[in-house]
């Protein structure tokens, strides 16, 4: 991919775009139903390549990706045309005969990162966006997902508008040549790190970013309030765990915060849950996702070989680099300065901190940066406001994982290190749109005072009316109010 | 010493900006701004602040731009006002949870989306509106619940000190603070990391900022400007139209205000009698000889004063004055100048003019000229006048611009119900009502559930008749998901 063609492309893409057509509802209809049939017709083949990128089993990849984007798909596709209707503003009387509405329009040329670990629903929720919202759009899937980005750059091109939306596959390079264009709109999962690059150079063109990153997402566990529940907990925190690709998605759990006492009992019911779920030998286990590339399982491996955080694992451990497999691992108060503390996992490592009091989750919390996600498991509805009000992340969940992923009403996003913009349902529609004051203005009744030569009169008219204060301005029109 | 002491006290660098940003961070955490108490109360303050301080501010205004009287009680106090009077009303509606739907596959279950304040956040501000640019946001943020450090521009000094004595005076000086300064100051600032940065200015500095911003992931609102155009079409009231052309023009600091229109396009047929109204409505406002008239702002320095005549003199332009071009270097003034029919290659039209010079745009069919707009950056505003129904939707349809506005000025920006920032080169985010509210905040989303209704098919290990399951609620169909149940779906 040289730097003309990238360009020859966008330059076909504006071109695209002026012409008006993704604009129509019919054009952005079309598209969706086509992605729906992309899908359907292909599920096999994304089973495959999913596998084949990261062992991903069928059940997963249909709830995590294929079924996440059919149901997003659908979704849009049943509201768009009430999305894209201008909403009403009300104006004041002042300005009487006036109309105003919010319009929302298209950006323009619109560039998606996706990423790795899902690589098929984060590289097609926000396209389905894009799509909504009327725009053309370059979609860059992860090269570290190598037979799912060549699936995407074949399958797309057959089914949806080639005119319009374009898949752009290679390396850092063809970033690199991707983010020197111009683009309307950029929308980027991934890491901090690269995250930081992409704003910067999206600031050279003034270019709106959102920034879906992850963070350290913890699960706080009061088990007083829930003792009579464990098990269900543990299997939602399993299933938030190591259920997603393995523990290697923005959304799955980073840390377990539990009080003390409870800390053996919880390690029981996860050991219980774990061999329920993966048998005895989870390297055998087909239900478990592998590490997706080297360069992350030389990193998880490196995690635990510290020491000090070796020493703190209570389960599991062991990893396979031939097959890229790391064991569901459980660590109890690994060092809070060692580096599975400090970074985000992203892996099969689950690190339990006990407090004395699962009050002081609260605090412990707010010393870090904001995490995409807070798991809480409580009855205690005390407690569950305290959360809601002393702590900050993208979303809270209570008594439960991951399932907030597929609510189509609920803004997904991140804040502070976690990212920020938010998209799932109308948000990926409002996510790619921009929001146009129209305001409708009638030639009269014209109001004198606006304009100058200024004087008293005008002055005290003015003050009325920008307060709206219509008594008031009938007064001073009819001679009864003290001029100022 | 009293002297090196003072000195030191003036050095505000990222020293100064880190222990600052601490300070906030701190009260912040104390949980004080988030009260709804606090909030109002900070705002009712601000509202007695415009009250008491009406005549100061209105000075302050003289001094840095000749600004009108009226002018700054209107645009400035007058507006401010009634952001505050917007947001006291409507704050404890908008901190109520939003509910929000859940689905079928995730029952039992109950959803809202909490809006949460961001934390500690930077406000910089323009120097043409150096009050309400400055205060209109401080609202939002404000009323979001955030702690706030505001830098107004220095190139309205009375307005920035003046903005510095009052705020410590009538806001919670331990979560609201001004620093005064200039590029050392901002660089200090932009250094430290914000929850928030909203900038308002020119889109030079806010490549800057947002690159600054990158490096600590920060969100930003860029309220930046861009050449404005007014389209006029022909066969309507003429002088209701130049004169609310120019209220948006003249009118509004003398051209330096974001939203001002930049330009008019006509046609050639009609542009004679469009300078025609043009030239007695401007005289019946400002009189025989503008440089006098008490009614116009100045332009704000020498800076831009050389910068505005540099345009007007251009070879290609010099000689296409039709009205005014009048100027006094002493006074800071020029004279409302129009253009006609200016070469688009020409420096006036390549920058955004921001001073008192409206040139003039000819085509054949009026219809060109939307082509023309979309061929360029996309401005903050674009305005209309027609009475053609197609003509209006034709605009209202093809033309990008932050707002759209028919059939008069800068009015759009009024209206608490519309949001106003801009798009492209004219900025990203937006603000007004609650706007302000939203750009300040975070929509936090929040999910409840239950213990009960744990399905088996989300965990493994994983079977075929798992996929099948799964498949039917996620689709989400009653039917589906029972036939699933009962073993009768397609695999």
């Amino acid at each position: 991919m040289d730097q003309i063609k990238v360009e020859k492309g966008m330059a076909e893409l504006k071109e695209t775009f002026s012409s008006g057509k993704t604009r129509s509802a019919v054009w952005r209809k079309t598209q969706l139903r086509a992605l729906i049939e992309l899908v359907h017709e292909n599920e096999e083949e994304i089973f495959k390549a999913l596998h084949q990128d990261l062992g991903k089993h069928p059940v997963e990849a249909y709830r995590d990706e294929v079924g996440v984007i059919l149901k997003s798909a659908d979704y849009s596709l049943s509201r768009v045309e009430k999305w894209m209707a201008p909403k009403k503003g009300h104006i004041p009387l002042l300005f009487f005969p006036a109309n105003g509405e919010v319009m929302p329009e298209p950006f323009g040329v619109v560039l998606i990162f996706a990423s790795w670990n899902f690589p098929i629903s984060l590289a097609l929720d926000p396209l389905i966006g894009a799509i909504s919202a009327g725009n053309t759009v370059v979609l860059k899937p992860s090269d570290m997902s190598p037979k799912c980005s060549s699936f995407l750059a074949n399958a797309i091109p057959k089914y949806l508008d080639p005119k319009a939306i374009k898949v752009v596959e290679g390396g850092a390079d063809v970033c690199e040549q991707l983010l020197q264009q111009k683009w309307d709109k950029i929308f980027f999962t991934g890491s901090q790190r690269i995250g930081r690059v992409v704003m910067t150079a999206a600031a050279k063109h003034l270019t709106p970013v959102t920034l879906e990153m992850g963070g350290k997402s913890p699960a706080i566990l009061d088990v007083t309030s829930t003792s009579s529940n464990m098990k269900v907990v543990a299997k939602r925190i399993v299933g938030g765990k190591w259920g997603p690709c393995c523990g290697q998605a923005c959304i799955g759990i980073d840390y377990v915060l539990v009080e003390d006492e409870h800390s053996s009992f919880l390690i029981g019911s996860l050991r219980r849950i774990i061999r329920e779920f993966y048998g005895e030998n989870p390297e055998e286990s087909i239900s478990l996702s592998r590490i997706g590339n080297k360069n992350n399982f030389d990193r998880l491996s490196r995690l635990i070989k510290d020491p000090l955080v070796a020493a703190s694992i209570v389960h599991g451990g062991s990893t396979d680099e031939e097959k890229l497999f790391i064991e569901p691992t459980i660590l109890l108060n690994p060092p809070l300065d060692s580096e599975i503390m400090t970074e985000e996992i992203f892996g099969p490592l689950l690190p339990i901190i006990t407090l004395n009091n699962i009050q002081e989750s609260i605090e412990f919390m707010n010393s870090r940066p904001k995490p995409l996600v807070i798991y809480a498991f409580t009855k205690d509805e005390t407690f569950k406001k305290q959360i809601l009000t002393h702590t900050s992340s993208g979303g809270v969940v209570f008594n439960d994982t991951m399932v907030q992923f597929i609510c189509d009403d609920l803004p997904f996003g991140g804040v502070g290190h976690s990212g920020f913009g938010r998209y799932h349902g109308k948000y990926s529609f409002d996510t790619f749109s921009h929001e146009k004051a129209v305001m409708h203005r009638g030639f009269y009744p014209e109001i004198e005072p606006r304009y100058p030569p200024w004087n008293s009169f005008k002055l005290q008219f003015l003050r009325l009316a920008y307060s709206f204060n219509y008594l008031g301005l009938l007064l001073l029109l009819l001679g009864l109010k003290k001029k100022y | 010493m009293a002297g090196s002491e003072e000195k030191e006290k003036a050095v505000f660098d990222v020293d100064a900006a880190s222990a600052l940003v601490n300070e906030l961070r701190c009260t912040f955490a104390s949980g004080k701004t988030r009260s709804y108490e606090w909030r109002v109360t900070q705002l009712k303050n601000m509202l007695k602040m415009c009250d008491e301080n009406e005549k100061e501010i209105a000075e302050a205004l003289r001094q840095d731009l000749s600004k009108p009287e009226l002018e700054s009680v209107v645009y400035e106090i007058g507006m401010l006002k009634n952001s505050c009077r917007v947001a006291l009303k409507e704050v404890k509606h908008w901190i109520v949870p939003e509910k929000a739907k859940t689905s079928l596959t995730t029952f039992p279950s109950s959803a809202e989306i909490l809006s949460e304040p961001l934390g500690v956040v930077l406000i910089i501000s323009a120097w043409n509106y150096p009050f309400l640019l400055s205060l209109d946001p401080l609202v939002g943020a404000i009323a979001a619940g955030n702690a706030v450090v505001l830098k107004p521009s220095e190139i309205a000094p009375a307005s920035s000190s003046l903005l510095s004595k009052l705020l410590v005076k009538y806001l919670d000086s331990s979560a609201i603070r001004v620093i005064e300064g200039a590029v050392a100051e901002t660089s200090a600032l932009l250094e430290q990391k914000w929850e928030k940065i909203f900038y308002t200015g020119n889109g030079r500095v806010a490549r800057i900022v947002m690159a600054a911003a990158a490096k600590h992931l920060t969100p930003v609102v860029l309220e930046l400007g861009g050449k404005s155009p007014v389209v006029i079409d022909a066969g309507i009231n003429l002088q209701v139209a130049t004169r609310r052309i120019i209220a948006g023009k003249w009118g509004c600091n003398n051209g330096q205000a974001c939203v001002s229109p930049d330009y008019i396009i006509t046609t050639k047929d009609y542009a004679p009698e469009l300078v025609d109204t043009l030239k007695n409505e401007l005289e019946r406002f400002y009189g025989k000889t503008p440089l006098e008239s008490k009614d116009l702002s100045r332009i704000v320095n020498s800076n831009h004063f050389t910068r505005l005549t540099k345009l007007l003199d251009e070879d290609k332009v010099s000689g296409n004055i039709v009205h005014g071009g009048e100027r006094d270097k002493e006074s800071l003034k020029i004279a409302p100048t129009i253009l006609l029919d200016v070469p688009q290659d020409s420096l006036i039209m390549n920058e955004e003019i921001f001073g008192p010079l409206l040139p003039i745009i000819l085509v054949n069919k009026i219809e060109e000229s939307f082509d023309l707009i979309n061929s360029g950056t996309k401005p903050l505003a674009a305005y209309l006048f027609s009475n053609k129904k197609k003509l209006k939707e034709q605009f209202v349809m093809s033309v990008s611009a932050g707002g759209l506005v028919i059939n008069d000025t800068t009015v759009h920006l009024a209206v608490d119900t519309l949001p106003f920032g801009g798009v492209g080169e004219s900025g990203m985010g937006s603000y007004h009502g609650k706007f302000s509210f939203d750009a300040f905040s975070h929509k936090k989303a929040v999910l409840y559930r239950s213990f009960i209704g744990d399905a088996a098919i989300r965990y493994p290990p994983y079977t075929t008749e798992k996929v099948r399951l799964m498949k039917a609620l996620i689709g989400g169909g009653i039917w589906n998901i029972i036939q699933a149940l009962l073993g009768w779906g397609k695999a």
